[in-house]
């Protein structure tokens, strides 16, 4: 599939994921033997090529159990694809990493509660990171601890207290000062400024586009909320049920969608003034089951414009514009239906 | 299923939540907190993280932490103060009566039983369904909630599912008894736009079909704009402003609301330079004496720091504790 990637032909990509599938279950359970209750396989992801490039800030956006945190966790080496390939700088990752890389690819979990250890203090856990990887001498673990904290906005006074002492967000922020103590050149962030306050938020962006700007670092960064998106990333790629769906500019991708649930996820955008929510593309009908993905387009169930087409022919990730790829066989249609003005919602 | 005699389902008065210490001594990380919310009304609490909003809803709830308890005030539902009634009068309301949506979902859910049996609990305990019935309820809930596959999905495990299927789970076991009151912290921050539209107006229905009011704690101002009619801002364990979400967000009259204001994306504005608020949220041991906002302020005066402004009145329907109210009378475009 590598002819519709718009990269140059020299692999210039930090990672760079082909063809990765993920599937959960399956041959063990008796039910499936029998040939009872349907298949046990669920599909997380079902083909999946994508790049991050150097120095760049990619979201990863999409449906709820598409599959996003799974393609996170195989970019970091916590899980391993079921086929596929996943490569780091051109070279192929191991499935077992060693040390070095992966100290270089970091993640921010979605969850940050079980992701701390709680029976280590802030500064405890600091400290071992820094001194494994060996980022600063001994007698500057301590000053290197307080910089991190200052960057996520803690003071250095929570050096000595634990996890279970810190609220939602708090607690975010440590996961975040973790991940970043160890100078990684790749950064995947799940979801890692859901449950801060817009203030600390509107820090922790300026944060990652500054060690974008400073570090060169290259951020896979995981949102659901589109506005936080439109404002930090460079490109967005849209996930559904295992796959992408369409990858452009970010600019682009929200004045231009050229796929269906694309359009949709931006016409469910909650505004911050008036209540501008369009239903011409709210979503209507069962979401898919990831066990038994619909033939054909798998979005033509609960797409507004699937044709006969869309039922025979499950469409490719293929190239509508330049830098624009979209895997629906009607982008061309949808282009033409002009996105709602919100400035002509106001009543 | 309106309350007779005026009194609000939810009434929260001077609640003072905090810490005991050993000698007697207690800090207050909550403090002096009141609020109410009539039948189908629809609450938003905003605010810094650690502010106290998750403690506000969980003293509610009666689910406090271990070693956090309620100081002093009163939470009155129906009528009824919660916090002197008897502990198992207080557990047969919460479910069929209050229910709680949590912000964490994996610590609210137990491990090791199937969702759809999580679900069906409450139903079977408190609407006297039988088990097949409760099955079946449970699997429509979870339909209800947007969870494809709901009858297979009913089956697996929480750490089978992700995390905004977990969230769904969680939102379909405080539904399901049609409790008259619902507490939700932050519900919908897991889930995709096009689900949380679908969430935001199943929890609009409930309200408005039922009467039930909703408590709805979250960091997205746009979904509170978008769900809630009334705004409360929390800062330091304080309510600083209080108000109707539209006017409020138009003119905010606190000036922690409005630098919160200023730091949020808008998507109808992306160019606009999002401003984080300078400074560190104060620590809750030792709050700074006067305005806990004032050393990150920008209208301080030297009167700020001498006294703790009181929550008042500042224009019709709208509070504030503010000394500086006054010269916050600009419209945010
Ligand atoms: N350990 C597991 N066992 C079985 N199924 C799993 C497991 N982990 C994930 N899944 C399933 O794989 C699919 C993809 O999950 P994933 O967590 O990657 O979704 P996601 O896109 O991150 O969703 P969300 O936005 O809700 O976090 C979901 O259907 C999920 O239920
Ligand atoms: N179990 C606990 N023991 C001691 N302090 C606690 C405990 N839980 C919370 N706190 C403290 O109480 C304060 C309020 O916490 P709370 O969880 O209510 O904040 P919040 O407003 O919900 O924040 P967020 O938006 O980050 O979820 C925080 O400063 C936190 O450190
Ligand atoms: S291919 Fe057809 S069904 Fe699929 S998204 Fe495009 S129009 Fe809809
Ligand atoms: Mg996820
Ligand atoms: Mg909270």
């Amino acid at each position: 599939m590598s002819e519709i990637l718009d990269a140059p032909a020299t692999d210039t990509a930090m990672v760079r994921v082909s063809a990765l599938t993920k599937s959960y279950g399956g041959g063990a359970s008796w039910l499936s033997r029998l040939g009872k209750g349907g298949p046990s396989t669920l599909k997380a992801l079902d083909g999946v090529d994508l790049d991050l490039r150097p120095g760049e800030i990619l979201a990863l956006v999409g449906e709820s159990g598409s599959g996003k945190s799974t393609l996170a966790k195989i970019l970091v080496g916590s899980t391993t694809p079921t086929s596929g390939d996943v490569s780091y700088r051109g070279a192929s990752a191991p499935s077992h990493r060693d040390r070095e890389t992966s100290r270089r690819v970091q993640m921010v979990f979605q969850d940050p509660y079980s992701s701390l250890n709680p029976r280590l203090t802030v500064g405890r856990m600091l400290a071992e990171l820094l001194l494994l990887h060996r980022i600063v001498p001994r007698r500057e673990v301590r000053a290197e601890s307080i910089r991190l904290l200052n960057l996520v906005g803690l003071e250095e006074e929570v050096l000595g207290a634990y996890p279970s002492q810190f609220s939602g967000g708090q607690r975010q922020r440590l996961a975040i000062a973790r991940a970043i103590a160890v100078r990684p050149d790749v950064l995947i962030a799940d979801e890692p400024v859901s449950a801060l306050d817009v203030s600390v938020q509107a820090t922790i962006l300026e944060l990652f586009t500054s060690l974008r700007a400073e570090l060169g670092l290259s951020i896979l960064f995981i949102a659901h909320n589109l506005a936080v998106v439109q404002h930090l990333s460079d490109r967005v790629a849209v996930m559904y049920l295992g796959r992408i769906v369409e990858v452009a500019d970010t600019r682009e991708i929200f004045a231009r969608p050229r796929h269906p649930y694309t359009r949709a996820l931006i016409d469910s955008i909650p505004r911050m003034r008036e209540a501008s929510v369009n239903d011409a593309f709210e979503l209507d009908g069962e979401p898919p089951s990831p066990y038994h993905v619909p033939a054909g387009c798998r979005f033509h169930p609960r797409c507004a414009l699937a044709g006969d087409a869309c039922r025979a022919t499950d469409p490719p990730l293929l190239q509508v514009g330049p830098a624009h790829l979209s895997a629906c066989l009607k982008a061309d249609e949808l282009a033409a239906i002009p996105l709602p003005d919100p400035a002509q919602e106001l009543p | 299923m309106s309350v007779e005699g005026g009194s609000a389902p939810l009434s929260v008065q001077d609640l003072t939540i905090g810490l005991r210490r050993p000698g007697g001594r207690s800090v207050a990380i909550v403090e002096d907190v009141s609020f109410d919310v009539d039948p189908g009304q629809r609450l938003g609490i905003v605010g810094e993280s650690g502010s106290g909003k998750s403690l506000t809803l969980r003293a509610v709830a009666g689910l406090l932490p271990r070693g956090v308890e309620v100081l002093s005030g009163r939470v009155e539902f129906g009528g009824r103060d919660l916090l002197t009634m008897p502990a198992k009068d207080r557990r047969a309301l919460m479910g069929p009566e209050i229910a709680m949506i949590f912000q964490e979902p994996m610590t609210a859910l137990n491990p090791v039983m199937r969702v759809g049996d999580q679900i069906a609990e409450g139903p079977r305990r408190h609407l006297g369904l039988s088990a097949k019935e409760a099955r079946e309820l449970a699997v429509s809930m979870m339909a209800r909630t947007g969870i494809p596959d709901p009858a297979r999905r009913a089956k697996a495990y929480p750490h089978e599912l992700s995390g905004g299927l977990r969230q769904r789970i969680m939102i379909a076991m405080a539904v399901s008894c049609g409790p008259r009151l619902l507490l939700c912290d932050e519900p919908t921050t897991a889930l995709d736009v096009t689900v949380q539209l679908q969430v935001l107006k199943l929890l609009e229905k409930l309200c408005d079909d039922t009467g039930a009011s909703l408590v709805f704690v979250t960091h997205d101002l746009a979904v509170v704009n978008q769900t809630c009619s009334e705004l409360a801002v929390m800062y330091a364990g304080h309510i600083v402003e209080a108000g109707g979400v539209k006017d409020t967000f138009r003119q905010p009259r606190h000036p922690y609301t409005r630098a919160l204001l200023e730091s949020a994306p808008d998507f109808d504005h992306p160019e606009r330079e999002l401003i984080p608020i300078p400074g560190f949220a104060p620590n809750v041991a030792d709050r700074p004496s006067g305005c806990p906002f004032a050393p990150r302020c920008g209208y301080v005066r030297d009167h700020c720091t001498e006294a703790v402004p009181p929550l008042e009145e500042v224009i019709p329907g709208r509070l504030a504790a503010c000394f500086e109210s006054d010269r916050l009378v600009e419209v945010l475009a």
